[in-house]
């Protein structure tokens, strides 16, 4: 990076970051050249570093009343609801802070999909990203259980059974996450002492990704290398940071709408009652953001390989940058891909669906022909596509779309247009 | 091109939400009240929610308990507001146990408005034995752990039929037209003039169901009424916030040549 060496005003600014740059490190942040195009898609990063801060702020204040365990829990937190001072609107930030951290991650997800941000020279952020989200999957699938309501139990009976469908020590695997024989006392501490520790593997995962987008910087809606600083770029602050502000601000409407107005909609009504290990209700089901893996899992009639697709289907997701054989990154520039891309969300979106439906009927057949589908994607649609496909003319920089093989300007502007 | 798909994707969402109704055919939907609670601004109708705690404490507390309650809760603001000496009363009426004392012994005395609500049976297994094998829930949070919320439980309520003929009831099971499966441990309790309301108010099974339900949402969500109050304070502080960023975003981005 052709950044200028950053020297402190101060004194003793200057005596500080001789020991530790910490200035210096302030300096690249705000000065950092960021592409001048980043549509309102590219505000989620700062979106997402808001919905973690969150989740660790309130789930630290509830952590201080909250009780793990089988006999106490779901008591203290209708103690957090009733008794204390604003309990409930912690509680509730915590509970719709968890969907909204989701969702924002799957838009996320999706730009870098549509965008290419997943490619060379990106791969490395992009599969630390993935970690992220497995971690927080993991994290949100433990906070559920927390309330011990009856969600809680069977979402974590039917999840941590799983791993009984593991040939030869799968029962001892469940056993020993259990720490017992069955979903109990046990297993509620030690997922309460995980919910705890994850969300600071994400921070320091958070950090991570961060750097490793610093290095190559941001991708950008035409999916080009530009040159840093340049005319196509601008300093993050003041430009970046009050796009993201905005965009933030929008977002917390949206989020207060849900925890003001309708705080329980996100959840199952069933969660309001105690777990009781003899009664399983009429339907199990995750949350809603779990919901298409839920799908996935149901959609094989065989557990062990149910487990396998369901894994597979994340994992898959960490080879994407190899399976994808386009040298374009932005599906702006890629008439045929972007097809197979708002296919693939659309597919997505009807796994969701069914995944909170009986796996039976109609429901099974689209689980089926959705899984099908999502494999097909990412396993035969991108390299195949990626080889065939006849993308559009690429803009040479961002300022002035000058196109590849001299075609008509008028052209790329459109398509600058369309970003 | 963007729009387009967008299209697609809410049609086929569509599409999929109207094959629902074909799975559940067996109960009836809940009927829809409109309920003063409801809606961005809904408060609870304070007479309702007295009238409605009588109904509970003379009809339903014999067999459900409201074990997070305290009854401290019915004088605080957005609840039905008793006055200090009538919870202090209504706690009174209540014969509570504490202890041990001194000697080591369990005593009884009356109840303290910090008392939480007295349950009807020492515990669950003894609630479940005293019912015919059926646990009456706990009502504190009944409203939230119901599919459909106040609109099923006054449903259910006002609900109990005589069986369509060709269903046979085992004894102490009773035909609901919108309980899940039609059938229900809880008798029909509620008859007209049942209870002699304190404010005259005449007591229909209807009102009864209504004022006892606009209790329990209460009960559930103690919180509503200032959860409702600040949300539209925080919203309103939001969407000012986001119109000076969006202005202030508008300025800064003049000195380049790109739209935001």
């Amino acid at each position: 990076m052709s950044e200028q060496e950053y020297v402190p005003k101060s004194k003793a600014g200057k005596w500080f970051n001789d020991r530790l740059p910490l200035l210096t490190l302030g300096a690249h942040l705000t000065d950092y050249p960021t592409p001048k195009n980043l549509n309102y898609w590219w505000t989620f990063g700062g979106i997402l570093t808001f919905c973690l801060i969150t989740q660790i702020v309130t789930g630290i204040v509830l952590a201080m009343h909250y009780v793990a365990h089988a006999d106490l829990a779901f008591a203290s937190v209708e103690h957090i609801m009733r008794d204390v001072n604003y309990g409930w609107l912690i509680r509730y930030i915590h509970s719709n802070g968890a969907s909204m951290f989701f969702l924002a991650v799957y838009i996320h997800i999706f730009r870098s999909l549509f965008y290419g941000s997943y490619k060379s020279p990106r791969e490395v952020i992009w599969i630390i990203g993935l970690m992220i989200y497995l971690l927080m999957m993991a994290a949100a699938f433990m906070g559920y259980v927390l309330p011990w309501g009856q969600m809680s139990f069977w979402g974590a009976t039917v999840i941590t059974n799983l791993f009984s469908a593991i040939p030869l020590v799968g029962d001892s695997i469940t056993t020993w996450l259990w720490g017992a024989y069955s979903v109990d006392n046990p297993t509620l501490n030690r997922f309460f002492s995980l919910h705890y520790l994850i969300p600071f593997l994400i921070l320091g995962l958070v950090v991570l990704h961060i750097w490793a987008l610093h290095v190559p910087g941001n991708n950008n809606p035409v999916g080009i290398d530009i040159k840093k600083p340049s005319k196509d770029t601008v300093p993050f602050h003041p430009y970046i940071t009050i796009k993201d502000a905005f965009a933030l601000l929008v977002f917390m409407i949206i989020f207060a709408g849900f925890v003001f107005f309708t705080p329980n909609v996100l959840g199952h009504s069933d969660n309001y009652i105690p777990a009781n290990p003899l009664v399983t209700p009429a339907h199990i089901v995750p949350e809603w953001y779990l919901l298409p893996f839920y799908a996935i899992l149901r959609s094989v009639p065989d557990k062990l390989g149910g487990v396998i697709l369901m894994f597979s289907a994340i994992f898959i997701l960490f080879v994407l940058p190899w399976l994808d054989t386009s040298k374009v990154r932005s599906a702006v520039f890629r008439p045929i891909y972007r097809q197979f891309f708002w296919i693939l969300v659309i597919d997505v979106l009807m796994l969701g669906y069914v995944g909170a439906m009986p796996a039976e009927g109609i429901y099974l057949v689209l689980a089926r022909v959705g899984t099908i589908y999502y494999f097909l994607h990412f396993i035969v649609v991108m390299p195949v596509v990626g080889y065939l496909e006849k993308t559009d003319p690429i803009p040479m920089s961002i300022s002035e779309p000058v196109l590849n093989g001299g075609a008509e300007p008028s052209l790329a502007r459109k398509a600058n247009d369309k970003v | 091109m963007i729009k387009f798909n967008l299209k697609l994707i809410v049609l086929s969402f569509l599409l999929l939400i109207s094959l629902k109704p074909l799975q559940s055919a067996e109960m009836a939907d809940p009927i829809k009240v409109d309920w003063s609670f409801k809606g961005l601004t809904g408060t609870f109708d304070r007479a309702s929610l007295q009238r409605g705690f009588q109904v509970y404490k003379e009809v339903c507390a014999s067999c459900h308990s409201m074990q997070y309650l305290s009854y401290r809760n019915l004088g605080e603001p957005g609840g039905p507001e008793f006055s200090e000496q009538e919870v202090k009363a209504i706690a009174s009426s209540f014969e509570i146990e504490d202890g041990p004392d001194s000697q080591g012994e369990m005593f009884t005395r009356p109840g303290k408005p910090s008392d939480k609500f007295k349950s009807p049976y020492p515990n669950v297994q003894a609630a479940t034995a005293a019912n015919g094998g059926a646990y009456p829930p706990d009502m504190s949070v009944l409203v939230k752990a119901r599919k459909g919320g106040a609109n099923y439980i006054y449903s259910v309520l006002v609900g109990y039929e005589d069986p369509p003929p060709g269903v046979t009831l085992d004894d102490g099971v009773y035909y609901n037209k919108y309980m899940a499966g039609n059938k229900i441990k809880m008798p029909n309790n509620l008859m007209d003039g049942l209870v002699e309301y304190a404010d005259g108010t005449e007591s229909t099974v209807d009102q009864m169901a209504k004022d006892v339900t606009t209790f329990l949402a209460w009960a559930a969500e103690p919180e509503l009424e200032q959860r409702h109050k600040t949300g539209v304070k925080v919203i309103i502080y939001l969407v000012l916030l986001t119109t000076l960023v969006y202005l202030s975003m508008k300025k800064i981005w003049s000195r380049v040549d790109t739209e935001v």
